[in-house]
């Protein structure tokens, strides 16, 4: 099982730029969504005038089914700026994907709790790690996609592109790169030096 | 002595590494050091190189120092959690050691014990913030220390000739933000990317020492070029050490390589940075030919 919590309203506030298009995942059966926040959250940004659209589903991680579902949406998706998805780490990486110019958000953080998971395609990984840095690293996990877990960029270790420790792993540090260059926001590398945080409350509670 | 002080002076800064032995007695290492080292700036001692257990760097740093050599300390995160760096922090600190080469460090797949937990609970970057932190005399917990805290010159990599060369300048300018005070690169074969990628990085306003390794034969070069990360031997260097086998044996080929390197990428940059690998005897040769 898991949680997905929101982030603080600060954090969020400082993500939101422009017209927003909210995603909410109510998960597999397994996971714990913060509904009323997110109730809150969408009249706050709707009072604004900066809503123009939400999906409220399950299961975004299966990619052929959000595909159909984003495509419903396309107007309102095409007039929003950003979209911002209230998910687990997983879902947040699928909807990436799938926005290769868009920027996309998560608003939630991912905490795990002992008992089932939800059964997810796995080639989007969460480690349930409890601070999503998916916001400053492109919609791309570095706790996963780097064989080392690093979160303030690539080591020097990638050979052609590939990890030192799997030839047949892409670097994720180089996605990411990548991927930043692509969405035009090099810019968000130059954040705080980042420490992970192995003591997160809910993780030292399980 | 700081080798931040040697770069302050505008000297061209020569360090080369050694590497601590997989057992007990050092005796030969620092022989080889006082014989072929004494004349340059500062000496690296790395720290399990390539995830090989060996024997410490700290510990032969110290013993180094007690020579009359200037050590540098270098530092992995694989190994170490945070508590443990931190610790080995102020253990060089009152050791006297006062020169870092902060790293992330290989991963423990790479080496003789692949079995082994990597830890990297920092990577290069918040290991650099946390070397900061304590010279402001608070460790990472936010505690106080007692006493005057540490002072270092904070060192770490970049590797100039890399296929991702913008997203290695994106990580050295995370680095500096972080508080590093001078690099030293992985090994450049290809000058001119070095002096392409120096056109970037000067920007920084960090001093940088050109990484050389002494090329020691086709086999070697040839190694490199498939297996280590963001070091490329052209063809026509490999030609080179083809040529004359007896030549490229008795390590005059390599010298000569290195020397023209290390005298390309002189203009560009603050010093050079010889990785010998076992040739350290080869060092005072090297230099003379690159008229240093």
């Amino acid at each position: 099982m898991l949680i997905t919590q929101l982030k603080p309203k600060e954090t969020i506030a400082s993500l939101v730029e422009g017209k927003v298009f909210v995603i909410n995942c109510h998960g597999c059966k397994e996971v714990s969504f913060p509904e009323k926040e997110a109730v809150e959250l969408q009249k706050e940004l709707e009072a604004q005038g900066k809503l123009t659209g939400v999906i409220t589903t399950d299961y975004i991680c299966n990619p052929e089914n959000m595909k159909l579902r984003l495509e419903s949406h396309k107007q309102e998706i095409d007039a929003a700026d950003m979209i911002l998805v209230l998910s687990c780490g997983v879902g947040v990486q699928t909807v990436a994907e799938y926005f290769e110019d868009k920027k996309v958000c998560a608003a939630c953080d991912t905490y795990p709790l002992p008992g089932f998971q939800g059964v997810t395609p796995l080639e989007y990984d969460c480690d349930q790690c409890g601070e999503c840095y998916l916001n400053i690293t492109g919609g791309i996990c570095p706790i996963t996609a780097c064989s080392k877990s690093l979160v303030n960029g690539q080591c020097g270790g990638a050979k052609n592109g590939k990890c030192e420790v799997d030839s047949n792993m892409e670097c994720g540090w180089e996605r990411i790169y990548r991927r930043l260059a692509q969405l035009g926001r090099l810019d968000v590398l130059k954040c705080p030096t980042q420490i992970r945080n192995y003591a997160t409350e809910e993780k030292t509670e399980a | 002595m700081k080798i931040t002080e040697a770069f302050e002076r505008g000297e061209f800064v020569v360090t080369a590494e050694v590497g601590p032995p997989k057992g007990i007695h050092i005796e030969h290492v620092v022989e080889e050091a006082k014989t072929y080292l004494s004349g340059i700036t500062a000496v690296n001692v790395t720290d399990n190189q390539s995830s090989v257990m060996r024997l410490g760097s700290l510990a032969t740093c110290k013993v180094l120092k007690d020579e009359g050599l200037t050590p540098i300390f270098q530092l992995t995160c694989r190994d170490r959690n945070r508590i443990a760096l931190q610790s080995d922090l102020l253990s060089a600190a009152m050791l006297g050691i006062e020169n870092l080469l902060l790293l992330t460090g290989d991963h423990t797949r790479m080496g003789d014990h692949p079995q082994a937990k990597p830890v990297f609970d920092l990577d290069s970057v918040s290991l650099i913030h946390t070397v900061k932190q304590l010279e402001s005399g608070v460790d990472l917990g936010g505690n106080e220390l007692v006493g005057e805290p540490p002072k270092f010159a904070k060192g770490a990599v970049v590797s100039p000739c890399s296929d991702s060369v913008d997203a290695q300048l994106a990580k050295m300018e995370r680095k500096v933000a972080a508080g590093c005070d001078y690099f030293q690169t992985q090994a450049v074969f290809e000058p001119e990317k070095f002096i392409k990628f120096m056109e970037k990085a000067k920007q920084f306003g960090k001093p940088v020492q050109v990484g050389v390794i002494i090329p020691k034969s086709v086999g070697m070069a040839r190694f490199m070029n498939n297996n280590v990360a963001g070091v490329h031997v052209p063809d026509d260097m490999l030609e080179e050490l083809k040529k004359d086998k007896e030549k490229t044996k008795a390590g005059i080929t390599g010298v000569e390589i290195a020397a023209r390197i290390i005298k390309e990428c002189r203009p560009y940059c603050q010093g050079v940075h010889i990785m010998a690998l076992g040739w350290e005897a080869k060092v005072p040769e090297l230099l003379k030919q690159a008229g240093i």
